[in-house]
């Protein structure tokens, strides 16, 4: 899909009336995404992950289809729905996207060094979003359920409450200052509230996500790198302990909600 | 019936077992910083000093509020550091605070310099200011009417003074009335001069700012 035909929808679904903008924002978006419902340029995406998974790649040629992602070697379904989780192999808990990272080292012979230092948007980078766009797309409609019975799942918890808390930086913004409360919104754009379950398919259970606004696809480590930014924040290191520990955070506390990843985004 | 010993080893075995597994929440809260300097790197004008916290952030970073008495010592501290305007002269361009005011700009990674003459002041981010403005946010209070709610008509009358005073030192420094309060100290951490700020007030007070029809 064109991009310019996704903003003349978005465009055409949100409204332009003025009296009709502050109640009707968030009903449009929801009206376009049922628009795009059909063609969420996030499929196209997961197909390319799916393909990646498949197929033999990286110095010891092989493919993915090894990768336990918590649920036993090549289980895709329902893995999302309970990551961050811990691993024995690695000895650490991880998201989704630092567990691909793991098998892309440890079967394909990646290092996972350097991947996780490109930058988000290029090279391997873009096969981990896609790779993690597939991976969530396979438990669509599931419900979150994080393991916590592990200690360092627990001790993660403990971490990420802390992280998401912490205040600091030239504005003395932590986490919470926007997504700390019900029904806040910056400018227009609602902000869950991730210190409890915020609901169906909203915060932890939306990402990976097509955004419209600049046509790309974004993994919760990325979405996670640009709240920082806009926290006035240094920059968090991919897969860091601080950006795991705070989606323990978040995964644990939206226990019961069903994940619509990937969603659309404005 | 289980012999009162064997309760009571029970209970220790358990509580020696909890301690091992889970630190303590003042090791906890070390154990987090300790993360986060570990997670964070310099990239552009956003360097990781950034991360070490003043008394008020480390006082306020938690779900809970602090002691009064720390709270207090923050808004003593915060109201000491108030730079009060040159010659007494709070009043600016109200035109030039709604630019200010519209512009959520400055102090990213991705932004080129640090310079007030750079920055925004977000605040319509968070606050309603003109009603005309539909796009704003909700994490602080609506300012519409700010200065005709407060009675100002004329803001070097010695009537205003009170809340002229106010204002300024909110928009220098929001901890001084508030601890914890979620509003970035604007004239304390160096993201407005002090001609940006006489600007952003006249938004609020000046009676002929929009703000206040």
């Amino acid at each position: 899909m064109k991009p310019f035909f996704i903003l003349a929808a978005l465009a055409a679904a949100v409204g332009c009336g003025p009296a009709s903008a502050q109640k009707s924002a968030a009903d449009g978006i929801a009206e376009y995404r049922k628009m795009l419902e059909d063609g969420n340029p996030a499929e196209l995406f997961e197909a390319k992950g799916e393909a990646l998974w498949k197929q033999k790649r990286g110095p010891k040629n092989a493919s993915l289809e090894a990768c336990d992602l918590g649920k036993g070697p090549g289980v895709v379904k329902g893995a999302f729905v309970e990551l961050p989780r811990y691993f024995a192999d690695t000895n650490r808990v991880q998201d989704l996207e630092s567990r691909l990272v793991s098998c892309m080292a440890t079967l394909q012979g990646f290092s996972a060094d350097e991947i996780a230092k490109v930058p988000f948007g290029r090279g391997e980078q873009n096969n981990v979003t896609a790779l993690a766009t597939y991976v969530a797309a396979a438990s669509r409609g599931q419900r979150f359920n994080l393991p916590q019975s592990h200690v360092q799942e627990r001790h993660m918890y403990e971490i990420g409450k802390r992280v998401f808390y912490f205040r600091g930086g030239p504005y003395d913004f932590s986490c919470a200052s926007c997504h700390g409360d019900d029904g806040k919104r910056i400018r227009l754009q609602d902000l869950p509230n991730l210190t409890k379950n915020p609901g169906d398919g909203v915060g932890f259970a939306a990402w990976p996500a097509y955004r419209v606004s600049n046509g790309q696809m974004w993994g919760m480590q990325l979405r996670l790198n640009d709240c920082y930014r806009q926290q006035r924040f240094p920059y968090p290191g991919f897969g860091s302990e601080a950006t795991v520990a705070v989606s323990v955070f978040m995964g644990v506390n939206a226990k019961g909600a069903e994940s619509i990843a990937p969603s659309i985004k404005r | 019936m289980k012999s009162p010993f064997l309760v009571v080893t029970a209970a220790a075995v358990w509580a020696l077992a909890s301690c091992a597994s889970m630190p303590a929440p003042a090791d906890l809260d070390r154990e987090a910083v300790a993360a986060i300097k570990a997670s964070f790197r310099d990239q552009g004008i956003a360097k990781v000093d950034r991360l070490n916290q003043d008394l008020g952030q480390q006082a306020c970073s938690s779900p809970t509020a602090p002691p009064p008495e720390v709270a207090k010592r923050i808004e003593a501290t915060a109201l000491a550091s108030v730079k009060w305007p040159a010659g007494g002269q709070y009043l600016g361009d109200w035109r030039q605070g709604e630019k200010l005011a519209q512009s959520g700009r400055g102090m990213t990674w991705t932004d080129a310099s640090a310079l007030p003459k750079d920055n925004g002041a977000n605040c319509y981010n968070c606050h309603q200011i003109d009603k005309k403005e539909i796009s704003f946010g909700t994490i602080g209070p609506s300012l519409w009417n700010y200065g005709r709610l407060r009675g100002v008509k004329d803001v070097t009358d010695p009537s205003a003074a009170a809340i002229v005073q106010y204002t300024w030192a909110k928009l220098w420094n929001s901890k001084a009335y508030a601890a914890c309060s979620n509003m970035p100290r604007f004239g304390h951490m160096g993201l407005l001069d002090e001609q940006q700020l006489r600007d952003v007030l006249a938004l609020l007070l000046d009676p002929k700012s929009p703000v206040n029809q």
